[in-house]
């Protein structure tokens, strides 16, 4: 619209010729006003850009603009006086009229866009919002009820799409979480070949595990298994896979089922070590992805007569076993130079013996304890001289009671520990009920 | 587990006098009936409640499962007679609730003593040789306009619906709110309510009853009210003049004087 004011020159001189301009600007001005007063109140409820509707309290028509009439392909006299509001919608619109909107109405006086269909004469259907008002008499009774209706068919479209994005996000959802149970129900299959669901009762011998594993989906590499291998010795071992997670996982299982089955063969330690070390590296030298362990392999024998029991052990590239004495002494048993299992054909693996009294018990574990990162920055490593003083004061205790202070020390390291982490404690008990009676002193 | 805490009891009226429980159909919640309260509270104790799934009812008690028939609506209604140990009771239902009143007399007949069904309808969809009304795309069409229409109802809102009282001052903001439900709760019931057929119950009724319909209900057509009053065996059957499925919220003082009469000739 033109703006007389916005001339610059003088208006308030009739001579020049940016007045003659104002001028002009005030006739349109004026003609767009004459337009504004051509629009009449009637007119525009006809025509307006909506659909306008009264009815009577019963819902029969009273009055209804053309715009509506235009939208729903009906004559005036077809409607007025002869349908009510419901006729016009689609029968579950009714439904929802007669359940909602109508009590609603009644209880509020007021109710504004909901959404509906209305049916046209040829058949289709027009999806409108509709609000609604009840006019009151000057006693307050309700005289009528007053109704807009809006084209709403871009809108319904929107939030069909937005409804079916809703829909195919949930059936998503639904099928992710099928299948988080699917592969956790196989996962667990899984971690029950990796790891012993409890060590066999060994007589004359207490055990305790524990097992921690830094993997989300609990597939460690770390290992660990006791069990018998004739009428009076058991085997144990513990090792450590390199990697972390499924590709650990499967490398776990096949060594620990090839220890076992070597241990059948010939439970002797170096014996089973050197099958081990055979079997991994014809499986994984050639594969271009070659694949070892550390392992910790070894006897026991307890003698029921005297209530101790003979270790006999080797070790392939494994961090020393611990042994802690009833007297309260604890110390490294070295098993220095043995070589990483899988890596090199004919490897050799060092080996050593110990034998523990009543209360002696002998540790292993994985390097995950003693590389756990320490400190407030992370940057240290708890180490071995730090475990050794840990078991020194664990010396003299049970199996049991070393394993449980041990994971309350794997707990304490929070996220320092990185790494999957087994332990492995196996004692002479320090009251053997098993033993045969001793004489007393003479 | 707390009955009137989580259907939403609310008992008003004479506390001596004769019980009386208004069951409100689906839709909205007890709220509908409050043009009909005044009427009844003057000699009745008026007992109100919302099913598990509407108004202020406790939503953690829903369960798709057993309200999925209306026995489940039944045992809400027979619960909520319990918890105030109500003997000869008159249950009042509108639209389905009417239907769930039988259910409810028929499990309790100790705590029942008399019916009034306002707007009955013991199948909504037509079958062989009888006319309900709707087709099942109608219905489908209803759960449509359901999901198109939260009317007030949001998880953020829920809470304050469900009676909050620590944030009263959202109440004047809960436009709507007699009829907000969760719309999947309300899908349930709508489901529960017009796929139901409750036709062959009726003939269990040994209660006096009285059939209220109105002259014009697309919802329950007077065909409908006919076949159920011709069903229970000694019924009355009024005829309202009012338009609508409401004839409580359209025409209260007609539904009023035909409770009232009624209540008086069962003394």
């Amino acid at each position: 619209m033109m703006c007389p004011a916005d001339q610059q020159p003088d208006p308030q001189d009739p001579d020049t010729g940016a007045g003659a301009d104002a001028g002009a600007g005030r006739l349109a001005d004026t003609a767009s006003f004459a337009a504004l007063l051509e629009d009449s109140a009637e007119d525009l409820y006809e025509s307006a850009p909506c659909g306008y509707l009264s009815t009577l309290m019963d819902g029969t028509v009273a009055k209804i603009n053309t715009t509506l009439l235009d939208w729903l392909g009906l004559e005036r006299e077809a409607v007025v006086g002869r349908m009510r509001f419901t006729d016009l919608l689609t029968v579950g619109g009714r439904l929802y009229h007669e359940t909602h909107f109508a009590p609603l109405l009644r209880m509020q006086g007021e109710l504004s866009g909901i959404a509906l269909d209305v049916r046209r004469a040829d058949g289709g259907r027009m999806p409108v919002l509709v609000s609604s008002a009840v006019k009151h008499g000057s006693t307050g009774e309700p005289l009528l009820i007053r109704t807009t209706l809006f084209d709403a068919r871009e809108r319904r479209a929107y939030e069909e799409e937005l409804l079916r994005g809703r829909k195919a996000a949930e059936e998503a959802r639904r099928q992710a979480e099928a299948d988080r149970t699917r592969l956790q129900e196989a996962l667990a299959v899984l971690q029950q070949s990796l790891l012993p669901d409890s060590l066999p009762a060994v007589p004359g011998v207490e055990t305790a595990a524990h097992y921690h594993t830094a993997s989300p989906d609990r597939l460690g590499g770390d290992f660990y298994d006791v069990f018998p291998v004739d009428g009076t010795r058991f085997a144990f071992f513990l090792g450590d896979v390199c990697g972390k997670g499924p590709q650990a996982a499967a490398l776990t299982s096949l060594t620990r089922y090839t220890l076992r089955a070597a241990a059948l063969h010939d439970p002797g330690p170096v014996a089973a070590l050197t099958t081990l070390n055979k079997v991994l590296y014809e499986r994984y030298s050639g594969s271009g992805d070659p694949r070892y362990c550390t392992a910790v392999y070894g006897t026991l024998e307890p003698d029921p007569a005297t209530g101790r029991v003979a270790v006999h052990l080797a070790a392939g590239g494994h961090p020393p076993a611990l042994v802690l004495r009833a007297d309260g002494t604890a110390g490294y048993l070295p098993t220095p130079g043995g070589l990483l299992v899988g890596v090199v054909p004919g490897a050799h693996f060092t080996t050593a013996s110990a034998t523990l009294g009543p209360g002696d018990t002998l540790l292993l574990y994985t390097d995950g304890l003693t590389e756990a990162r320490t400190g407030d920055d992370r940057t240290g490593l708890y180490g071995d001289e730090a475990l050794l003083a840990f078991a020194t004061g664990l010396a003299g205790r049970s199996p049991q009671a070393v394993v449980g202070a041990l994971t309350g020390l794997l707990a304490s390291f929070g996220d320092g520990l990185d790494d999957d982490t087994a332990l492995l404690a196996l004692g002479a008990p320090a009251h053997p009920a098993a033993r045969p009676p001793r004489r007393g002193p003479a | 587990m707390d009955v009137t805490r989580r259907n939403n009891v609310t008992v008003t009226g004479d506390p001596q006098g004769p019980a009386v429980v208004l069951a409100h159909g689906f839709g909205c919640d007890q709220n509908m009936w409050r043009a009909t309260v005044p009427a009844l509270a003057r000699d009745h104790r008026v007992v109100l409640f919302d099913y598990v799934g509407s108004g202020r009812s406790d939503p953690s008690a829903f369960s798709e499962k057993r309200y999925a028939s209306l026995d489940g609506y039944a045992r809400d209604a027979v619960e909520v007679c319990e918890a105030l140990d109500l003997r000869d009771a008159v249950f009042v239902g509108h639209s389905v609730s009417a239907m769930i009143g039988v259910l409810a007399a028929r499990t309790a007949p100790e705590r029942i003593g008399a019916l009034v069904m306002v707007a009955p309808s013991p199948r909504y969809l037509d079958d062989d040789g009888y006319r309900g009304g709707f087709s099942a795309a109608d219905i489908d069409e209803l759960l449509a306009s359901l999901e198109s229409n939260y009317l007030g109802w949001s998880a953020a809102m829920a809470p304050v619906i469900m009676g909050n009282p620590d944030r009263p001052e959202l109440g004047d903001e809960l436009r709507n709110s007699f009829c907000a439900t969760d719309p999947d709760m309300a899908r349930v019931f709508a489901r529960t309510t017009f796929l139901s057929d409750s036709r062959d119950d009726l003939k269990s009724v040994r209660v006096p009853t009285l059939v209220l319909e109105c002259t014009q209900d697309v919802i329950a057509p007077r065909e409908v009210g006919a076949f159920v009053h011709a069903a229970i065996p000694g019924s009355t059957l009024v005829t309202l003049d009012a338009t609508g499925h409401c004839p409580h919220l359209s025409a209260p003082e007609a539904t009023n004087e035909a409770i009232t009469t009624f209540l008086a000739g069962l003394r």
